[in-house]
């Protein structure tokens, strides 16, 4: 079933896929900064790799939100006209990259969960996330393993890496919980059976950090505060500054055909 | 530990098996510290382009070679052996081949 | 194979049959592979060139991994990384090749470091605009190109096979730039404006320094700036490594992109370049290698920069190497104890 007809199910299922498409979209803008200044050329390439899959499901996702909100908007067009109040990306995927355990720790919180939800998706009633979730899901379960090898690689290499690497858990974790946020609107497509309420993939995600991290000798992190606003469009300082550099050259030229 | 025999730059030979019914090819090297990093990076290096059913990664110092040069008694006299090919029998069929 | 090769066991070839084994697998335009015996002066010329050609990869990744960020489109941004993550692989494909000659990557990239082995000068130069991407990907990877299409088949085999991988990828990349600039010329006049600035920056960079000095009389260079880059290439030429002068391979590319700015209605900034009926190639102006000596000699403050940024790389990530290393080791302490 694809969604007809207009309506509140239209308008939520654009909200939701608006969501989705800009977790992917704004981790990608920062694997790219990755590239030139990863610790080896073979991570230059894979991280790259993870940036292109990710760039993927983005315009994947926000083409079919703007085509589901009828206004008609182009992955581009929400991009790169939208301003920092109108995205709807979780406050994980836009935290700076920080060393190479802070981004790998990044990684591993959302390679987990992006994997369980694609796949989750794999089934949903709407044909067209259901297409995306099966193709997306094979995807990041390679970015799943990058991200569990290189924790149990930091987390028993030597002194340092170990440091770092639990530094860098704990310095992600409190952005976590953000993930599994219900709202009443999720709520309602996963009772369809459209989307997959975030509050059910929990239990497995946590089940499945804790086995890497003990696999890794590292600590489960036990944050004293959580994250939250991304879903409402409530950003960090640092939002802006990413957006402006995403959307300069674009800007910088209206009326621009590339 | 000298630095340049460091596990990280350990060398690997990639085989890749492009689809079922070929046999695997040498393609070139890459480095991993280990084999599951050695096949990952096989895999980012030498498959985006071309769909690969199977990778084997062989470490580079693992691999056992016929001889430093390679002329020599190994391959000796191969093309001399006139008893290992049809060369000039008589043909099967008739004018158009065998 | 004839039966000159055949010796007892244990008996080495003197080093002058040596040699003619090796002079006689040139020839007969055969591959000398990882195992043979080779002059040692050919094994130095073709680390250092298989190595220079890995470095201008890997540094020439930055030019354009600065705009990944800022693309101003999704099919522009993936396009881009898919770019610069072949330009990765393809130092990767190279440093390969180089190791089967006997040499470690960790020495040749201490040697680039160290300003000991060079990258191609012509990715000092600044990418200034989002236009610059275009100019890169259709100047250099185009005057690339006609470098690796003959080294497809050079002498040494790893070379060549890497090279063939190469080619195959490098053509997109060509046409990737070509396409962007396209799209620049059709848009606004500021694009179009954007386009032509990258181009008359590009393109001296490119004529110049992707093919190295002048190494024949063609085009007025003066005789001893030739002579320099004839003797080397003469030498290269004799060991099947190089199969073309650089000028014949400069010449090409002129000829290929003169059409090519027709067709984008874009100018090349050369007032000399005409076509001559005569010779069937398109004048040019002769390529004045003393302009260009400061960016050689690894002075400019670009090319500073370039090689600082691939060092701070390098070290940031020796605390992330070092702990592969440990692990790794650990690994190989459990299989052996258990």
């Amino acid at each position: 079933m694809a969604i007809s007809g207009t309506g509140p199910l239209r308008r939520d299922l654009a909200e939701y896929t608006l969501r989705l498409g800009d977790d992917a979209l704004i981790l990608s803008q920062r694997l790219c900064a990755w590239v030139t200044n990863a610790p080896s050329i073979e991570e230059d390439l894979a991280i790259a790799n993870i940036a292109l899959d990710l760039l993927g499901h983005a315009r994947t996702l926000l083409s079919y939100s703007g085509q589901l909100d009828e206004t008609g908007r182009s992955d581009d067009d929400l991009a790169y006209r939208r301003s920092e109040r109108e995205f709807r990306n979780t406050l994980l995927v836009e935290l700076p990259n920080g060393d190479f355990a802070v981004t790998i720790a990044r990684q591993l919180i959302y390679a987990h969960y992006s994997r369980l939800l694609y796949a989750a998706l794999d089934k949903s009633a709407d044909a067209v996330l259901a297409g995306f979730g099966a193709r997306a899901a094979k995807e990041v379960e390679y970015h799943q393993i990058h991200a569990a090898q290189w924790t149990v690689r930091l987390g028993r290499g030597t002194a340092e890496s170990r440091r770092r690497m639990q530094a860098g858990l704990e310095h992600v974790w409190p952005c976590a919980a953000e993930l599994f946020e219900a709202d009443d609107r999720v709520e309602r497509l996963d009772a369809d059976g459209i989307a997959v309420a975030p509050a059910r993939l929990r239990v497995p995600w946590e089940r499945e950090v804790a086995a890497v991290l003990a696999d890794a000798e590292l600590n489960v992190p036990a944050p004293s505060w959580q994250a939250t606003g991304g879903r409402s469009g409530l950003h960090t300082e640092v939002f802006g500054l990413l957006l402006a550099e995403f959307q300069s050259v674009y800007r910088q030229y209206p009326g621009g055909t590339w | 530990m000298n630095q340049r025999a460091a596990w990280g730059q350990t060398p690997w030979e990639v085989f890749i098996r492009p689809r079922r019914g070929l046999s695997h090819q040498h393609v070139g090297s890459v480095h991993g510290a280990d084999a599951e990093m050695a096949l990952a990076n096989a895999r980012d290096l030498y498959t985006r382009r071309g769909q690969a059913v199977s990778i084997w990664v062989v470490r580079t110092d693992a691999v056992r070679t016929t001889s430093p040069s390679e002329k020599d008694p190994f391959f000796s006299n191969t093309a001399d052996k006139p008893y290992r090919y049809p060369g000039h029998y008589v043909a099967l069929k008739g004018s158009d081949g065998d | 194979m004839s039966a000159d090769g055949i010796r007892a066991a244990g008996v080495p070839d003197s080093e002058q049959r040596l040699n003619e084994h090796f002079e006689a697998l040139l020839a007969a335009d055969e591959r000398i592979e990882p195992r043979d015996w080779m002059p040692e002066g050919y094994r130095r010329m073709l680390i250092r060139q298989i190595a220079q050609h890995a470095h201008s990869e890997i540094i020439g990744m930055q030019p354009e991994g600065a705009w990944l960020t800022r693309a101003p489109s999704l099919h522009r941004k993936a396009s881009l990384l898919a770019k610069v993550q072949d330009e990765a692989g393809h130092g990767l494909y190279l440093y390969s090749a180089a190791e089967t000659l006997g040499v470690e990557r960790a020495e040749l990239l201490d040697a680039l470091h160290s300003g000991h082995q060079r990258h191609s000068a012509t990715f000092n130069y600044p990418a200034l605009t989002w236009a610059d991407t275009g100019a890169i990907a259709w100047l250099t990877d185009g005057a690339a190109v006609v470098n690796q299409v003959p080294l497809c088949r050079t002498s040494y085999g790893p070379y060549a096979r890497a090279m063939r991988r190469v080619c195959q990828e490098e053509a997109f990349h060509v046409r990737q730039g070509y396409d962007m600039l396209w799209s620049l010329c059709r848009g606004t006049p500021e694009q179009k404006e954007m386009a032509q600035e990258a181009v008359d920056r590009w393109w001296l960079p490119a004529v110049v320094l992707m093919f190295g000095p002048p190494d024949t009389a063609a085009g007025g260079t003066d005789d001893r700036t030739a002579a320099m880059g004839a003797a080397f290439t003469r030498r290269s030429m004799a060991w099947g490594i190089k199969r073309h002068t650089n000028d014949e391979l400069r010449q090409r590319f002129v000829d290929n992109c003169v059409p090519q700015a027709e067709r984008l209605s874009l100018t090349l900034p050369d007032p000399a370049i005409r076509w001559n009926e005569e010779r069937g190639h398109y004048d040019f102006s002769p390529v004045d290698w003393r302009q260009f000596r400061d960016t050689l000699a690894g002075g400019s403050q670009r090319g500073r920069q370039r090689l600082a940024h691939r060092v701070a790389a390098h070290e940031n990530g020796a605390w992330v190497r070092a702990a592969l290393d440990a692990y790794a080791a650990s690994q190989d302490v459990g299989r052996q104890t258990s």
